[in-house]
């Protein structure tokens, strides 16, 4: 094993991940950064982000009204002191990215456009026609090779975090081109890893998205937060659950089912809107886990349209016309032209729901520390609080860029109040991670791989969907458990060194196994619904009384996850109503 | 029975093979799979071992270039319906070293991305406080098709030029250059002229334009770099003259 000591290590080098390195870089030069990615930083899934990133900007908004959508929005589980501090921090990041060269759409006056989101009370995404997260990546990796202290480890899978005397102090992570693995000390360690979208069959998600961070952070006694609340984006391809951005609604764009009825004037979101008149709050403009929860209506109710992928609704654009979609949604149409055979200028989009995003993750405080001495963990990773029982579209662009920031500052801080990290000290520590890593390698094993990941896959679906109960849930758990004692007699044949991908995708689909287990458990023990975590087993309705707080899962090796509840954080948003179209309305004028 | 189409894939496993051989798959065929679709096909049910690049399957992540028939192409969006009942024939990308198997190693290219300056250059920073710059349509224009790369990396397999010579600094890494040189809001053109005008800049290019045909995001690296001829040439009469320095240099 080679050895290395640097100051800061961060696993992840997408949007959070590359935030930091600059934002650590920039408080303290002198300090050296690793950053760590499994592939290269261009490759990461910010890339395949469309809407754009919410920021106040326009006169007529306020960063109260942002406050209040993000908090309603999440069904009030957020920690409103990290709301706070996220609004009032996300302008000047979008700002910034525009300094560092990202190409904004303008208005025909030179200035930074803004689209409607849903679930937002005025238009505040910023955006880049329809490809938002592949700018941003690319201005940010750009960006970072501005810095010499920033040495990049490219196409290094991590093994395992290094911890020692009760701090992290480290990784082991694996040079895929090179075949060697290196120990990689550090005084303070950042992860940045991503989501876990991959543990459900059907998902917007790209390969890589397999909880890593999460499994490690998770592993390594920080619990894990909200697991339950996984969003369903409305609006994914059939059979691919490629992603329609929700920028196709913001700009205009309809859903109809088989009849060509607007059906979420069924469901609180009405009244019914004119096409191509998009009203903020309002019918497409309702918030995701609403929209998801009115499909699964449809389709009990026969509906929706059968396509040869199975179940769909309509995305309607054509009345935007030809010019519009050039010129803000042609990521958008060259996709469903390439993937479902469909001109959006000329035919309705299918589209059907599929998971997008974990709203939970490693649990951290406003400034990014997890309660480890040493590690942090920033974006959808982490569960900061920001974003409670279900995230509004564009907020985790934003998130990304206002809490990548500082998570780089908060670690680069305590990075430099730290004594070096020792490698002989952790030389045995990493030596064991290495071992257990290769253990998985066995080709005597019975189990097939694709087997497992495609079961996972299937249970998550049936079990903790978009609609949920007890016996379904618990099903779930039963499942995972079986699936956990399978893929201890797992088979990997391949047993060299370099680029060898099935071993690495044992190792993530362990550390899928892992997440999913402390989602499913999560769900289970929380007997309420809110905001993505419905339930029609009786539980029905939020519970505030008893449930108006955050989970957080433990790990505990063989054995299911102990969940226990943390106390929200709420300083002027009370639990209210949540309301939108026409409810919302009748609401504010009752309110004065 | 079910329809099948073949896949030959050419295969290197550095710590087994000497030389890389041909492996003939046959795969369930669908008209909606893609090139990468059969790969995950398999890697899960024929050959765990066969190693390749993917992540997003959307065209956007640029990590699964591999030569489809001789042609550079992204795999997720290379369909087996415009091949199918003919097989098909996946290798490396061209003109990198392999790595292993459809793995090839793009470290020379991602190091001239990053030696091109790829960033904003100001001689002051503008402060957050003051906003956004303003841009004119005309002005994002010139710049923005640019920015599109997704740096897969198939311009290299198509460039004759860096398959002869790999100090060239290549299509997509030019073309990067170019889009920082025509941003309104970068002033580092002058600081980037000596990699425009060496020898491995702009000039190794004999403009075949194979590079914009292969690109998957229509950058249209070629005429980047014919544009960047022009104002090579432009700079060097300037100076030629006398006239002094382009304007657009950090003050």
């Amino acid at each position: 094993m080679e050895t290395s000591t640097t100051d800061i290590v961060i696993v992840g080098a997408g949007g959070a991940g590359l935030r930091a390195a600059i934002a650590a870089a920039e408080a303290h030069p002198a300090l050296e950064i690793c950053l760590i990615s499994k592939v290269y930083p261009m490759r990461s899934h910010t890339v395949a982000a469309e809407g754009g990133a919410a920021g106040v900007i326009q006169e007529h908004d306020a960063l109260a009204h942002h406050f209040d959508d993000t908090v309603s929005g999440g069904d009030w589980l957020c920690d409103q002191d990290v709301v706070q501090y996220f609004v009032e921090n996300a302008t000047p990041e979008m700002i910034r990215l525009e300094h560092w060269g990202c190409p904004w759409s303008r208005r025909s006056d030179g200035q930074v456009n803004v689209r409607p989101f849903g679930g937002m009370k005025i238009e505040r995404t910023w955006f880049a026609a329809d490809k938002s997260g592949f700018h941003i990546l690319h201005t940010l990796f750009q960006t970072s090779t501005k810095y010499p202290q920033i040495r990049r480890l490219d196409e290094h899978f991590c093994l395992d975090l290094l911890v020692a005397d009760g701090r992290a102090q480290g990784v082991v992570a694996h040079d895929l081109a090179r075949g060697v693995t290196r120990m990689v000390c550090a005084r303070a360690v950042i992860l940045a890893t991503g989501g876990a979208g991959r543990v459900y069959q059907f998902n917007t998600n790209a390969g890589i998205v397999t909880g890593d961070g999460m499994a490690l952070a998770y592993r390594h006694g920080v619990p894990l937060r909200d697991m339950e609340f996984v969003q369903y984006h409305p609006t994914g391809l059939p059979g691919t659950g490629i992603l329609m951005t929700e920028g196709c609604r913001g700009e205009g764009g309809v859903l109809t089912n088989r009849d060509g009825y607007r059906y979420l004037q069924d469901y609180g979101l009405g009244p019914e809107t004119p096409p191509g008149e998009p009203r903020n709050k309002t019918m497409e403009l309702g918030p995701r886990d609403r929209l998801s929860q009115s499909f699964w209506h449809e389709e009990q109710q026969g509906r929706t349209i059968d396509t040869r992928w199975g179940a769909a609704v309509n995305l309607d654009l054509r009345h935007l016309g030809a010019a519009r979609i050039n010129e803000r949604l042609p990521f958008i149409r060259e996709l469903a032209q390439a993937y479902v055979g469909i001109d959006p200028v000329s035919e309705p989009i299918p589209v059907r729901p599929a998971v997008h995003y974990t709203m939970g993750g490693i649990e951290a405080q406003l400034n990014c520390a997890t309660r480890l001495p040493g590690l942090y963990a920033v974006g959808e990773c982490a569960s900061v609080g920001l974003h409670g029982a279900n995230r509004l579209g564009s907020n985790s662009l934003a998130e990304l860029s206002v809490f990548g920031r500082l998570a780089g500052e908060s670690a680069a801080e305590y990075a430099a109040d730290q004594r070096p990290a020792e490698p002989a000290a952790l030389k045995q520590s990493a030596a064991a991670s290495l071992q257990r890593a290769r253990a998985v390698i066995k080709p005597s094993g019975t189990e097939r791989l694709a087997d497992i990941r495609r079961a996972l896959g299937q249970a998550m679906e049936s079990g903790l969907g978009i609609y949920r109960s007890a016996d379904g849930m618990q099903a779930c758990c039963d499942k995972l458990q079986s699936l956990r004692e399978r893929y201890a007699k797992l088979c990997v044949t391949d047993t060299s060194t370099v680029f060898n991908t099935e071993w690495l995708s044992a190792l993530e689909l362990g550390f899928l196994l892992d997440v999913a287990q402390s989602m499913a458990h999560s769900a289970l023990a929380r007997r309420e619904s809110r905001g993505s975590h419905q339930r029609i087993d009786g539980y029905t309705t939020r519970d505030d009384a008893n449930y108006l707080q955050h989970s957080l899962a433990s790990y505990r090796p063989g054995a299911a996850p102990h969940i226990e509840y943390a106390a929200v954080t709420i300083t002027r948003s009370p639990p209210g109503v949540r309301a939108y179209g026409g409810e919302l309305k009748a609401l504010e004028q009752t309110d004065g | 029975m079910a329809e099948t189409i073949g896949i030959d894939i050419v295969r290197y496993r550095p710590e087994k093979d000497g030389e890389p051989w041909l492996q003939h798959f046959e795969v369930p065929y669908e008209p909606d799979m893609s090139v990468l679709d059969a790969l995950l096909y398999i890697k899960d049910e024929l050959d765990g071992t066969l190693a390749f690049r993917w992540s997003c399957r959307m065209a956007i992540c640029g990590s699964c270039g591999c030569m489809v028939n001789g042609i550079p192409k992204l795999g997720c969006k290379t369909f087996l319906r415009d091949y199918y009942p003919q097989r098909v024939q996946l290798e490396a990308l061209e003109h990198f070293p392999i790595e292993r198997d459809l793995i090839a190693g793009i470290d020379d290219f991602v190091v001239k991305l990053e030696e091109i300056k790829p960033y904003i250059i100001r001689s002051d920073e503008r402060p957050v406080a003051e906003g956004p710059f303003t841009q004119t349509p005309t002005e994002v224009d010139r710049f923005k098709q640019f920015s599109l790369c997704i740096n897969c990396g198939l311009c290299y397999s198509a460039c004759p030029q860096y398959g002869l010579n790999n100090e060239f600094m290549g299509p997509a890494a030019l073309a990067l250059l170019h889009r920082y040189n025509n941003d309104s809001r970068d002033q580092g053109r002058k600081l980037r002229q000596p990699i425009v005008n060496a020898e491995e800049g702009v000039w190794s290019c004999t403009f075949v334009g194979y590079c914009s045909t292969v690109c998957p995001q229509a950058v249209d690296p070629a005429a980047a770099i014919n544009q960047q001829k022009v104002l090579s040439l432009v700079d060097y009469a300037v100076h030629a003259g006398g006239l002094g320095d382009s304007q657009d240099e950090p003050s």
